[in-house]
């Protein structure tokens, strides 16, 4: 909770510092944007606020200091629900199927689902390599091949990768990777076979 | 690989002959997939796609989808049309009333008739309301082809594009309002929000990335943003359409799981000028084709 408090009021603090230079663009395409745009489905007006971390690292050129940034990854992390059961391992099988998924959350999806009323996809595939089978991949991310054949097996690791994909900015402040448990985008389920896909030793990632 | 040229020249050809009818006809219309030239069978590395995609692009240089919207887009231009009875030939695109010549390239432009900044889309729209009397939220119902409605400013704007081929993009900076609106683009490009975080930048701010094995252009750069330009208006072979960057932009804001920005308003024209100002100085080859 003091962190929590300590945090924000360097994140104010540095709004500030940055409003002072880049203030009149930056407000002004904020005001533009809310004039000009309308809500389209499930994507509401509300998600052209930005949340703190947003601010902050819209405001630094995604390079907040250093202090800073480490207390507003703990704010993120202390927001990461593991799972009850302890469990982080599901089934890789379902894990490929959401990794290949790109749909969801866009103005032509519904609610937790995408148009075709499947749950939602979590597009790593879009950004990362995955299953070395699957040629068709993007590279914002870093290469995921082999992952648990490289990184190990064990506890330490699956909760690694559980965090990392409820909460991507829990371990990289401004990082490119969206927060899908954070957004709601993907269920605890859902982590759980994604974790599987890069973990589990019988997955086609670590053959 | 000669089947999926053989097919290419097949379903092109077949699209030709059809629209090549319709502008005679004067209809605004294109057949719903006429072309979608071997999309499963394309391989899935980027490199062997990117290949194919060039030599697509070679074997349609001469017989580009895009030259019959030009066509289409001329036609509309001459016409009177609208509750004015109007044509659009003293439309001024920012180089005097009528003069199309090198128009587009100079554009986004401040137009002091208007008090604006505008692209090229939404001066045409301007010109249809001021002009023509058209009303823009009629225009604005269904601004973006789809199935066989393509709409009248998609033909106009490929025409109009058309009259710069060959020609350098200048797109100015002299007016305080052209210098404010490339300002408050390079915000909105670099400004996250939304449940994903993304910015324009996310997926556009670096080098040789890609989405699946689709390549992203930097267009923070000078190299880059001539991809905002280079082949738009394009034919795009992914469903068969016709398409603006007025499209092209509101999609990438549908991908950015932000909400929609409305046609033709000052985010986009300002987006645009952000992406006009970095590709100045390189040739813009004409309205093209695009994957
Ligand atoms: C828009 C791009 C993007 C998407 C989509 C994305 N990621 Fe990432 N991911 C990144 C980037 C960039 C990094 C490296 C920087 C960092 O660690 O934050 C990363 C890092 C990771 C890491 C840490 C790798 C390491 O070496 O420690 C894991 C694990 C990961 N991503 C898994 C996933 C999974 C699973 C999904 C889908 C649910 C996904 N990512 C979707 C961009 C993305
Ligand atoms: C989540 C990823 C993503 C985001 C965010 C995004 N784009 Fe895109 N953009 C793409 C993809 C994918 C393409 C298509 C590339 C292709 O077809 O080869 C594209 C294409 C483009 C093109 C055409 C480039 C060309 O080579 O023809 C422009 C211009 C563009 N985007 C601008 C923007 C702008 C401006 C924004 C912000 C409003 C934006 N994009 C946000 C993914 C994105």
């Amino acid at each position: 909770m003091k962190i929590l408090q300590a945090s924000i009021v360097g994140a104010a603090a540095l709004a500030v510092a940055y409003a002072a230079q880049a203030q009149d663009y930056r407000s002004q395409a904020i005001s533009v944007m809310k004039r000009d745009f309308h809500a389209k489905g499930i994507a509401t007006m509300d998600r052209l606020d930005e949340d703190t971390l947003q601010q902050i690292c819209n405001r630094s050129d995604n390079n907040p200091p250093k202090g800073l940034a480490e207390s507003l990854q703990h704010d993120q992390l202390q927001g990461i629900k593991y799972p009850a059961d302890g469990k982080f391992l599901g089934d890789w099988k379902s894990g490929e199927k959401i990794a290949q998924r790109g749909r969801g959350m866009t103005w032509n999806d519904k609610q937790g689902k995408t148009s075709r009323n499947e749950p939602n996809g979590g597009s790593c595939y879009n950004c990362h390599q995955i299953d070395t089978k699957t040629t068709s991949f993007g590279t914002i991310g870093n290469s995921l091949a082999h992952f648990g054949k490289t990184r190990g097996y064990g506890p330490d690791i699956q909760k690694y990768v559980y965090g990392k994909i409820y909460n991507a900015k829990a371990f990289n402040l401004c990082s490119k990777m969206p927060r899908f448990g954070h957004s709601e985008t993907l269920t605890e389920d859902q982590i759980k076979d994604l974790v599987a896909l890069l973990l589990d030793p019988n997955s086609p990632v670590n053959k | 690989m000669s089947s999926i040229k053989l097919r290419a020249v097949v379903a092109l050809s077949g699209l030709a002959l059809v629209c090549a009818a319709q502008v005679a006809r004067s209809e605004a219309a294109v057949p719903k997939k006429a072309a979608a030239p071997a999309k499963k069978a394309a391989p899935e590395s980027k490199s062997a796609i990117a290949a194919e995609f060039e030599k697509f692009r070679d074997i349609m240089e001469d017989a580009s989808p895009a030259e019959l919207f030009e066509a289409k887009g001329a036609e509309l231009w001459k016409q009177k049309r609208g509750p004015k009875n109007a044509s659009l030939e003293k439309c001024d695109l920012g180089l005097g009333p009528g003069v199309l010549k090198g128009a587009y390239v100079r554009l986004p432009r401040y137009f002091a008739d208007a008090d604006q900044v505008m692209d090229a889309e939404r001066r045409i729209v301007y010109c249809m309301v001021t002009l023509q009397g058209f009303k823009e939220s009629d225009l604005a119902k269904q601004p973006f082809s789809k199935g066989s409605h393509v709409p009248d400013p998609v033909s106009l704007v490929t025409f109009v594009a058309g009259q710069s081929r060959g020609m350098k993009i200048a797109a100015p900076q002299k007016h305080p309002r052209e210098r404010e609106a490339y300002k408050v683009g390079e915000e909105i490009f670099d400004y996250r929000a939304g449940p994903w975080d993304f910015s324009c930048a996310t997926c556009h701010g670096d080098e040789g990335l890609r989405i699946r094995t689709q390549d992203l252009p930097d267009l923070s750069t000078k190299k880059g943003a001539i991809a905002a330009f280079q082949g738009w208006p394009g034919y795009r072979m992914t469903g068969g359409l016709m398409h603006t960057l007025q499209w092209r932009l509101n999609d990438c804001f549908r991908q950015q799981r932000f909400p929609e920005p409305a046609y033709v308003s000052q985010t986009l024209s300002d987006l645009m000028t952000y992406l006009a100002v970095n590709a100045n100085g390189q040739v813009y080859k004409g309205p093209g084709i695009k994957r």
